[in-house]
């Protein structure tokens, strides 16, 4: 028969972006006095039509944009990309979440999608109460849960607490139990996002170990995650998003290489950065060790230093911008770019941060960058804006056997307590 | 193992879902579990837990007993006041929790619309039931009244349970037009207390439907709890209040002008409901 699981063609996803509404919600009474408006226009023969004014507010977002691809079943599909490029959006579209504006997608197949560990958990409810609901919001049938009840418990490690409020639950019983239940969905065709960037690590390879048990079962997996070692241990084949398109798909270590290191140039947009101060701090580029753009890969023994450049519209009181990097999805670190209490004239700038080496590990980091005005609310952030990669190069200073974020050279010694006379 | 063929579908755009029928029916247990979970959770971590379904109707019947029975006099058909509030404020108070409820549904349960797909039309039915659950609680409250008074039920009791219907689509259909309306106008989050709290004043819950000037009966029957009200009246009353047929069948139109146009409404939103929630 049909081998075909998935098959998607032309999809496209448009969102409307609305500029300068006061608030998130849609405001009522605007659309009320607009309608009244318009009526009031289109009854007057005389007035020129104001639709560009209107076009003025309001941009079309292609979050998807001609998407095309087949997946075979028993594929294991890994979606990497950077943020906004569309993975979640594909996924909900997939998911049936959201309608998709053009296309068509054909699934062949029962289809469970997992976007958040713990959709629906009621706090109020026992861990027993919201096993049920859970599964049942996950798509599972009364019997099937109760079936497999035990085993769901027992993987959550919560047996003692399964009577007791999911409110008083500790953050890492309660992810272990909704992850828990989620492992225990068996569906033909399994959609997952970012799941697995929640609980403690321990738990986290136990997930792992339970979606290869899955994956070897036949099963048809399509799985998002910025953590490449899962992706390349986990996935047969890889589609790399960018900015709503497929950019690449086939073989799981090419899209990662392709990813890691993308060939185009990377320039901060004003749409990069978000929050009150947008407007007023326009971020230009960032260069690493004098390399500008993204995807440098940088030597274990060298030192790292960032030189961020912008402009500030206006000068700003007791302002401190701060740089941030990330790795899988952890933050390593925050650092500032002045003391306390100094304030950032009015001009173009550039804040410079050094990093000693052999501080990081070996691993693919990214970059976001902000600022805030102290004992304030404005403050200005722009998250993965671009990446570095430390280079696995071994030596006494960075062994291979030292695993972590940080790394700190060989200092330890050994003493025979024997040998002391 | 159910069959392959069951799950094969397409999705495409701007393309009336052919399974959504089916695929209510196919969900019904969320229906149940969400139903359950609204109940379970509505009076957790209360001292009085379900007796707030009793003491809420039961209060408020005492006031008005007070203020339209004694002191303002109103007439009430030659029942005992107290018994002609009650019977009242039952059906109200199920219509007023039942949209509320609804109305709110959707917005409180914005998670689940944003992380997984159902028919979404499942999140203000289920929420239904938990004020058919309050119903059925502080019905105790009429018996033992009934008793208390020597009112013993009659045939015209076995209808209750038509008139509970007309109730429950009316606050379904309204429920379902707001609800929807409320994913992107929030500014129905103030309309909906609003209406439950005017629709008390001006249902006749306090004064009979007989005090209404007779040209404007018609417009004030358009409000479909009136008919319901009257309904539980005369159910109640063993007939002793009057029946109005005329009453019924406008509370039917209105009712299923509601149904009809508060699901299409729905239907048509529903797909960018996680869009914009």
């Amino acid at each position: 028969m049909n081998n075909t699981a998935i098959k998607v063609e032309n999809l496209g996803k448009k969102y409307v972006i609305r500029h300068e509404t006061g608030n998130g919600d849609d405001n009522f009474r605007e659309v009320v006095v607009g309608g009244a408006k318009k009526i009031i226009t289109s009854l007057n023969p005389f007035s020129k039509t104001s639709k560009n004014d209107e076009d003025s507010t309001t941009e079309d977002f292609w979050a998807l944009n001609d998407v095309n691809f087949e997946i075979k079943k028993g594929d294991k599909v890994g979606i990497i990309g950077r943020n906004g490029a569309g993975k979640s959006t594909l996924l909900k579209v997939l998911s049936r979440i959201t309608e998709p504006t053009t296309g068509k997608i054909h699934i062949n197949g029962r289809i469970a999608s997992l976007l958040e560990v713990g959709t629906g958990f009621h706090p109020e409810l026992t861990g027993r109460e919201n096993i049920y609901l859970n599964g049942a919001i996950l798509g599972m049938s009364r019997k099937e849960i109760k079936s497999k009840f035990d085993e769901i418990v027992t993987f959550a490690e919560v047996e003692k607490f399964l009577d007791t409020p999911v409110k008083r639950y500790s953050s890492g019983m309660y992810v272990r139990l909704a992850f828990s239940v989620a492992a225990h969905l068996e569906p033909e065709i399994l959609v997952v996002d970012e799941v697995l960037a929640v609980g403690d690590v321990e738990f986290q390879k136990k997930c792992l170990g339970k979606m290869g048990e899955v994956s070897k079962e036949g099963r048809t997996i399509l799985f998002v995650s910025h953590n490449m070692a899962a992706i390349a241990s986990l996935c047969n084949k890889t589609m790399l998003m960018e900015r709503g398109q497929i950019s690449y798909q086939g073989d799981s270590p090419e899209a990662i290489k392709r990813y890691m290191n993308p060939t185009h140039q990377h320039e901060f947009t004003p749409n990069s950065f978000q929050g009150p101060l947008k407007n007023d701090i326009l971020f230009h580029s960032i260069a690493i060790n004098g390399e500008e753009g993204i995807g440098v890969t940088i030597h274990p023994a060298d030192e790292l230093v960032f030189e961020v450049r912008g402009v500030s519209k206006k000068r700003l009181d007791s302002f401190r911008m701060a740089l941030m990097l990330y790795k899988d999805n952890m933050r390593v670190l925050t650092t500032r770019d002045v003391l306390p209490n100094v304030a950032l004239e009015e001009g173009e700038f550039i804040f410079t941060v050094k990093i000693p080496p052999y501080l990081l590990r070996p691993g693919l980091y990214t970059i976001a960058i902000g600022g805030r005005k102290e004992m304030h609310s404005d403050w200005i952030n722009g998250t993965e804006l671009c990446d570095f990669f430390i280079k696995e190069e071994w030596s006494l200073e960075n062994e291979q056997e030292n695993e972590g974020v940080i790394n700190v050279p060989f200092n330890g010694e050994r003493r025979m307590k024997s040998n002391v006379n | 193992m159910e069959k392959n063929k069951d799950f094969e579908f397409t999705i495409e755009a701007n393309k009336a879902e052919r399974h959504y029928w089916a695929d209510l029916w196919r969900y019904r247990e969320l229906f149940y579990i969400l139903a359950w979970r609204d109940i379970a959770v509505q009076y957790k971590q209360t001292i009085m837990g379900v007796l707030w379904a009793v003491l809420r109707p039961l209060l408020t019947m005492m006031i008005f007993v007070v203020v339209f029975g004694k002191i303002a006099k109103l007439p009430s058909e030659g029942v005992p006041y107290p018994v002609f509030v009650f019977a009242a404020m039952l059906p109200w108070t199920f219509f007023a929790t039942a949209f509320t409820s609804a109305g709110n549904s959707l917005v409180s349960n914005a998670n689940l619309i944003s992380k997984v797909y159902f028919p979404r039309l499942i999140i203000p039915a289920a929420s239904i039931i938990v004020a058919m659950v309050d119903f059925l609680i502080s019905f105790t409250i009429l018996i033992a009244l009934m008793f208390w008074y020597s009112y013993f039920p009659t045939w015209h009791m076995l209808t209750l349970p038509l008139f509970l219907l007309l109730g429950f689509f009316a606050a379904f259909g309204a429920g379902l037009f707001i609800a929807s309306l409320n994913v992107k106008y929030r500014d129905f989050r103030f309309i909906i207390p609003f209406v439950s709290q005017l629709g008390l004043y001006i249902s006749p819950v306090a004064f009979s439907t007989t005090l209404v000037p007779e040209k404007y009966q018609l417009l004030y029957y358009m409000n479909p709890m009136v008919a319901v009200i009257d309904g539980f009246r005369w159910a109640i009353s063993g007939g002793q209040t009057a029946f109005n047929m005329t009453e019924v069948i406008v509370s039917i139109i209105v009712v299923t002008l509601l149904c009809v146009f508060g699901a299409i409404y729905f239907r048509k939103t529903e797909k960018t409901f996680a869009d914009v929630i």
